[in-house]
């Protein structure tokens, strides 16, 4: 039989076509870790915890090699040097008396979210469940909770730790749970999560207190958005680097961004709990 | 495109027929194959990190602003011959013709006020070669290649900006540095960084915030990774200086031609009590041991550390100088430190205060 040539003679040949777009499917299928199961059923979407691209759980360390003197130690009072304070930050810090905070009750201010990132700690990751990311700190200790939803619930009484919503953000464009794009909890339960990504928390509901140990103030209604990478140098090290985003235009007068980052450790044998101090 | 011959005998119309289908099917395959690396090359190519990125002195800014106390090594893991070449160090150094460069460091920028400027060289099918990270001043464009070309040998020559390959892991530039000339790791203190310094940054977009990590290694002078994480800010405005490599020349006529290099002999800087006298720190924390990184060194420290009764220095700082539209009116810090003969005379009260004992009033 004769057959015609060009691209009329492939699509009425229709062999490589089929072949083609075998091709295609089965890269559709792998570039997107979904799809439907061998018996046709649609899979359920896997839970934020197997959707992890990164591995945040163990023990982590601060490493201080940056404002050294802001986060080692408790600085002097009136020291708030790179931050930058609206008038009312700077009166509230030039206010600072740490024997108020002890009489009041309220030594762990310093220990909220915002300034809990940046102090001198222990942190140690668990999965309370599949769907939520426990942080504790041994500084002060406390505890976080990153919940995988796409928002924080209405009406939740302040708290030093506030209200955290996480999403994962795949490498290569994809969302996680909680905004638009891919979601990482619809990949099939067969699939390979992506190897690369990070995790993006907002934090609201926060109980007002210090981004730093003497007094520099946040209030309530700070937004605090976190973005968690994790790095793997060649010498076996294992970084988690934090950049933060304080949000409080109370206190602030353009959001306050920094970033820190943690060694990983081999296990919790240097985990060192202690209570909040107002003063250390 | 295979076309028959009409006139052909039928069983070589036959071969040949099964022949073209072969090769067709082949065409197609590459075909495929072809589509496949264009739909898969969005994921190769990654983060775009082009642009002005903003320096947002939100760390460490009196360093990055008026300039480091001459003798503070916080934050670094320094081994005794790093220390010890540290302490020789004096600014008037710099005035040395040879020595002009040594603040040429590639990242020493996170240490500076200057935000940074990224763009990317592509070869002639559209592909990028190599990264280009500039846009501040004192130090040289680090141009880190992306064309997997070979790292130069350990003999080949050394160079301030060093030899920088890149690779991506997921949304992540990784990049390895190499064949870095001996320098000055951080801005105005004379830290020393040698010649078999190597470093990894890390380049992370997120949304309009670039965060930088460094891991600096150094068998001469660092007993450990010195690792810094900054952050900058997508700038749409490109408000940003340009690049300048560093132009030796004469400041000092008396250095000139005199053999003179300025130096403190071992055990003879003058500022090497500065930090402990007017902040109190650990003398090993000033002097860069690294165990002073680590939250254990905090609870070392609980008993001894006395903190200063009062800041009267770079108190807060931030909002006067980076004339932004939205800093705070008549927000008045006490700066000192050279900045004006108001300041240095509030920081001459404040240091007569602490010796006192009591708080300077506000």
């Amino acid at each position: 039989m004769l057959q015609r040539t060009g691209m009329t003679g492939l699509i009425r040949d229709g062999r490589p076509v089929r072949i083609a777009l075998g091709c295609l499917l089965a890269f559709s299928s792998i570039a997107s870790a979904q799809g439907p199961d061998p018996a046709g059923a649609p899979e359920a979407p896997r839970p934020p915890r197997a959707a992890a691209p990164i591995d945040l759980s163990g023990y982590w360390a601060a490493n201080i090699t940056e404002d050294w003197r802001w986060r080692m130690v408790t600085p002097a009072r009136g020291d708030y040097a790179s931050i930058p304070l609206t008038p009312q930050g700077k009166a509230a810090a030039d206010a600072w008396n740490p024997s108020s905070d002890e009489a009041a009750g309220e030594q762990c201010r310093s220990y909220g979210a915002p300034g809990l990132m940046r102090a001198p700690t222990r942190l140690r990751f668990t999965w309370l469940d599949d769907n939520t990311l426990k942080m504790e700190s041994d500084y002060g200790m406390q505890t976080r909770l990153f919940h995988f939803r796409p928002q924080a619930p209405a009406a939740v009484k302040p708290t030093w730790q506030g209200e955290s919503t996480a999403q994962w953000v795949m490498a290569a464009g994809g969302r996680g749970q909680g905004q638009g794009g891919a979601q990482a909890g619809t990949a099939g339960a067969g699939a390979v999560a992506p190897r690369f990504g990070s995790m993006k928390t907002v934090t609201t509901r926060l109980r007002p207190g210090y981004l730093r140990k003497n007094g520099v103030p946040y209030s309530t209604n700070t937004i605090l958005t976190e973005h968690w990478d994790v790095h793997k140098p060649e010498n076996g090290d294992e970084w988690m680097v934090v950049t933060i985003v304080v949000d409080d235009s109370a206190n602030l007068q353009l959001p306050w961004i920094t970033s820190m980052h943690f060694k990983k450790e081999p296990d919790g044998g240097k985990w060192n709990p202690e209570p909040c101090s107002a003063r250390w | 495109m295979v076309a028959v011959e009409r006139n052909l005998p039928v069983h070589e119309i036959a071969v040949r027929t099964g022949r073209d289908r072969r090769r067709r099917l082949i065409r197609t395959v590459a075909a495929v194959a072809g589509l496949l690396v264009l739909v898969s090359a969005p994921v190769s190519a990654q983060i775009d990190l082009t642009g002005s990125w903003a320096s947002r002195m939100y760390e460490d800014w009196p360093e990055r602003g008026p300039g480091r106390d001459t003798v503070d090594y916080s934050g670094l893991p320094l081994t005794d011959e790093g220390r010890a070449k540290a302490l020789k160090w004096q600014q008037a150094v710099y005035n040395m013709i040879e020595r002009q460069c040594l603040l040429l460091s590639p990242y020493v920028t996170g240490f500076e006020p200057q935000g940074l400027r990224i763009w990317s060289e592509l070869d002639a099918s559209g592909r990028v070669i190599a990264w280009k990270v500039g846009g501040t001043i004192e130090h040289a464009i680090i141009s880190i290649w992306m064309d997997g070309r070979p790292r130069p040998s350990p003999n080949a020559p050394y160079f301030f900006d060093g030899f920088s390959t890149g690779r991506w892991e997921g949304d992540t530039l990784v990049v390895t540095t190499t064949h870095l000339k001996a320098s000055h790791m951080r801005r105005g203190n004379g830290s020393p960084s040698s010649d078999r310094a190597t470093v990894t940054a890390y380049f992370t977009r997120h949304d309009d915030l670039l965060t930088v990590t460094t891991m600096q290694e150094d068998p001469i002078y660092l007993s450990e990774p010195w690792v810094v994480s900054r952050t900058w800010q997508l700038d749409t405005r490109a408000n940003l200086q340009y690049s300048s490599p560093c132009f030796a020349k004469t400041e000092l006529p008396r250095l000139e031609d005199t053999g003179v290099v300025p130096h403190y002999l071992p055990g003879e800087n003058t500022q090497a009590d500065f930090m402990t006298k007017t902040y109190g720190m650990p003398t090993e924390a000033v002097l860069g041991y690294a165990e002073t990184l680590w939250p254990e060194y905090r609870k070392k420290i609980k008993d001894t550390y006395v903190p200063p009764v009062a800041c009267g220095r770079y108190c807060c700082g931030w909002a006067g100088f980076q004339g932004l539209p939205d800093s705070a009116p008549n927000l008045r810090c006490i700066i000192g430190g050279g900045y004006g003969q108001q300041d240095r005379e509030l920081f001459r009260e404040f240091l007569k205060s602490t010796a006192a004992g009591t708080p300077r009033p506000r």
